[in-house]
């Protein structure tokens, strides 16, 4: 039995759609990424597998419970973690944390060792209020108390969104401890870099499922050449590169705009014809396609 | 598990920087301060006086009005469009108008003519005042037919002289009459407003999201908000029943005990009212306007500041559906007329269903999932 299972969701807002017939399994033990922009339904979908919202049409089962007969059951198995902080900010961490134990009928001694790695770096702060703690801090906290009851599912709706570089990097490694003892983790990010930390993942754009395989052969299924370019003029240089012929697609990415390029792609071509437009300090090298170039390229097929 | 919630609820309410001192401050202001100023009693009216006879019996009348209390003497003008400029400008409130020859004629022809005329702009003010007045003329009449009967050796004509004795409220004090009315619309603001401002916070900072993930019984959670206003309702009963007695030497002449079971019932059936609108609101605004709506709605319907008798019959219709109308009345009964518990059933009746139904449908309007 999977530990989600999702048929033909759908959910609309008046005429947004926010969901579109989404079906999917998530194993348990692995770590599900939901990968996908603002917007791409992600929410939503987390509301109505954590039993918050009910759906429109479709059939959605959380550790073999619907979401909509079984929900008292669900919610004494999950673990939820909104995308807004949203823990007593004049409550104290020990208070929040007990609090949390208590609602679930249970003690914050019985569940510590599954919270221990991560409280312990909030406990110097326990008798300080929860809305006084730094980003980080609140996000460890708010982790601690979705783990206290000892959930078999853990629902992190972009738990990293706000957090410093180091803090995210920190986080990724907790969830590893966490599948260890046996948690389904599913989390959802529009990070797609964080995208490859997860054992499989889903890419969503605007309400509809675009794809379902493990990161690796996600990147693998990417088959065209890609190439970054940069120069000193970057914006200039991206109407430039999508003008010229031999380019599919070009996307930026930061320091590099990304493009994908037909079979006769010469590289001395482009660098003249980029010098011809007054392009300076041309760099030209290859690349190894990440997710985001997948999603990228996915997403442009689909509209198309 | 209610416990741990109710901890939860009395840690937050006590750390709230601002509620806890508003709890004390409020009652103390308003016990302090609206009695005195929310008074509909109408005193020290300004007379200007046209007095075209200058006799004995025109001085005597002009001083008894004064001497009522009711009046001074504003202004004293030659005419009466003197008289009327001085009601313009706002010098004078009333006009009191003696004709020449008013001694003359009273004594002549037993009879004579003032002309008494009221700024009405205020209608209560207006209408007061000029009641005042004739009633004191009537009684300076009273008083010259006795002298004159006297005078004309023994035949003195029937006069019928009313005495009228204001029961509970004997010496027609307004502060007792709008002390009790006062502590309970403290409790409908403080009752209801807090818990409205309750769970739309709890929405605002998204830990309700949190809450509803867990296993809590929606029942137990209301009950949690609840009980913490129910208690706030309790402490500010108390104080206002100590500033009335320290203040006011207003102590209730019926059962404490009836007060304080009374104002349970009343105060579930407000904070009742505001969770159901806490639940329905997304934003605090929406929560404190719309509370704000109904709560003026009840106190002006309620016949705290204006009797209802005198409301006009489909609002006296509406009145029955408010509950502050009725605990208005109960707190008015116990303290002034020491009504006991029997006395008030009817009302008790009416409050406690009112407290259930609001109860109830806060429950029921709490949704955990959308």
């Amino acid at each position: 039995m999977p530990a989600v299972q999702l048929r033909n969701i759908s959910k609309s807002y008046g005429n947004l759609r926010a969901l579109d017939s989404i079906s999917f399994d998530v194993r348990r033990g692995e770590i599900f990424g939901l990968i996908g922009p603002d917007g791409a339904g992600k929410t939503t979908l987390f509301r109505i597998l954590t039993t918050l919202l009910l759906a429109d049409n479709g059939e959605a089962a959380v550790d073999g419970l619907d979401v909509v007969k079984d929900y008292r059951a669900i919610r004494n198995r999950i673990g939820y973690m909104p995308g807004k902080f949203s823990l007593y900010p004049d409550l104290t961490v020990e208070e929040n944390l007990k609090f949390f134990a208590t609602v679930f009928h249970t003690t914050v001694e019985a569940n510590y060792d599954l919270v221990r790695e991560i409280y312990q770096q909030i406990e110097p702060f326990r008798k300080r209020r929860a809305g006084k703690l730094s980003g980080g801090m609140k996000q460890k906290l708010a982790l601690s108390c979705a783990l206290i009851h000892k959930p078999s599912i853990l629902f992190l709706d972009e738990p990293t969104t706000g957090v410093d570089p180091v803090s995210r990097k920190e986080f990724w490694g907790i969830l590893r401890h966490l599948k260890e003892q046996g948690i389904t983790i599913l989390v959802s990010t529009p990070y797609m870099d964080e995208a490859t930390r997860c054992d499989r993942i889903a890419l969503i754009r605007e309400g509809k499922l675009l794809q379902i395989d493990t990161p690796r052969r996600m990147t693998e299924q990417f088959t065209e050449s890609l190439w970054g370019v940069r120069s000193n003029r970057m914006y200039p240089l991206l109407t430039d590169l999508r003008a010229y012929p031999e380019v599919k697609t070009c996307f930026t990415f930061g320091e590099f705009h990304h493009i994908t390029v037909k079979a006769d792609f010469a590289e001395e071509k482009l660098e003249r014809y980029l010098q011809e437009r007054g392009h300076r300090e041309i760099m030209l090298r290859t690349l190894v396609p990440t997710i985001e170039d997948y999603y990228m390229q996915i997403a442009q097929t689909d509209t198309l | 598990m209610l416990r741990f919630l109710l901890e939860k609820e009395f840690k937050q309410l006590l750390r709230n920087a601002f509620i806890p001192r508003l709890i004390l401050f409020m009652p103390v202001m308003i016990l302090l301060v609206l009695p005195w100023a929310a008074n509909q009693e109408i005193r020290d009216l300004r007379l200007s006086v046209v007095d075209n006879d200058h006799s004995t019996f025109s001085g005597r009348l002009i001083r008894k009005a004064v001497a009522s209390g009711y009046f001074r003497l504003a202004d004293v003008s030659a005419s009466d469009e003197e008289a009327l400029q001085a009601v313009e400008s706002g010098k004078a409130d009333i006009i009191l108008n003696i004709e020449p020859g008013f001694e003359t004629n009273l004594v002549r022809e037993g009879a004579a003519k003032v002309m008494v005329s009221a700024n009405a702009v205020n209608s209560m003010k207006g209408g007061l005042g000029s009641y005042y007045l004739s009633s004191i003329l009537n009684d300076y009449a009273v008083e010259l037919r006795k002298e004159a009967g006297l005078q004309a050796g023994g035949k003195i004509a029937p006069v019928i002289t009313l005495a009228s004795q204001g029961r509970f409220n004997p010496h027609l004090d307004y502060k007792v009459f709008m002390i009790p009315a006062l502590v309970v619309m403290l409790l409908t603001i403080l009752g209801g407003f807090l818990p409205a401002l309750n769970i739309v916070g709890e929405k605002e900072t998204g830990t309700i999201e949190q809450i509803n993930v867990t296993p809590v019984n929606k029942f137990v959670f209301i009950l949690a908000k609840l009980i913490p206003y129910w208690v706030t309702g309790f402490v500010v009963l108390t104080i206002c029943i100590l500033i009335a007695a320290g203040g006011y030497g207003l102590v209730p002449k019926g059962n404490l005990a009836v007060l304080y079971l009374f104002a349970a019932i009343y105060v579930l059936s407000v904070s009742g009212l505001g969770l159901v609108i806490s639940n329905h609101s997304n934003t605090l605004q929406q929560a404190m306007f719309v509370m704000w709506f109904f709560t003026l709605i009840f106190v002006l319907m309620s016949g705290l500041f204006t009797p209802i008798t005198s409301m006009p019959d489909w609002a006296q219709a509406i009145t029955a559906i408010n509950p502050l109308r009725y605990f208005v009345e109960v707190m008015r009964m116990i303290y002034l007329k020491g009504s006991s518990l029997s006395d008030l059933l009817p009302h008790l009746l009416v409050l406690a269903a009112f407290a259930l139904f609001c109860s109830l449908w806060a429950v029921l309007s709490y949704r955990k999932n959308s």
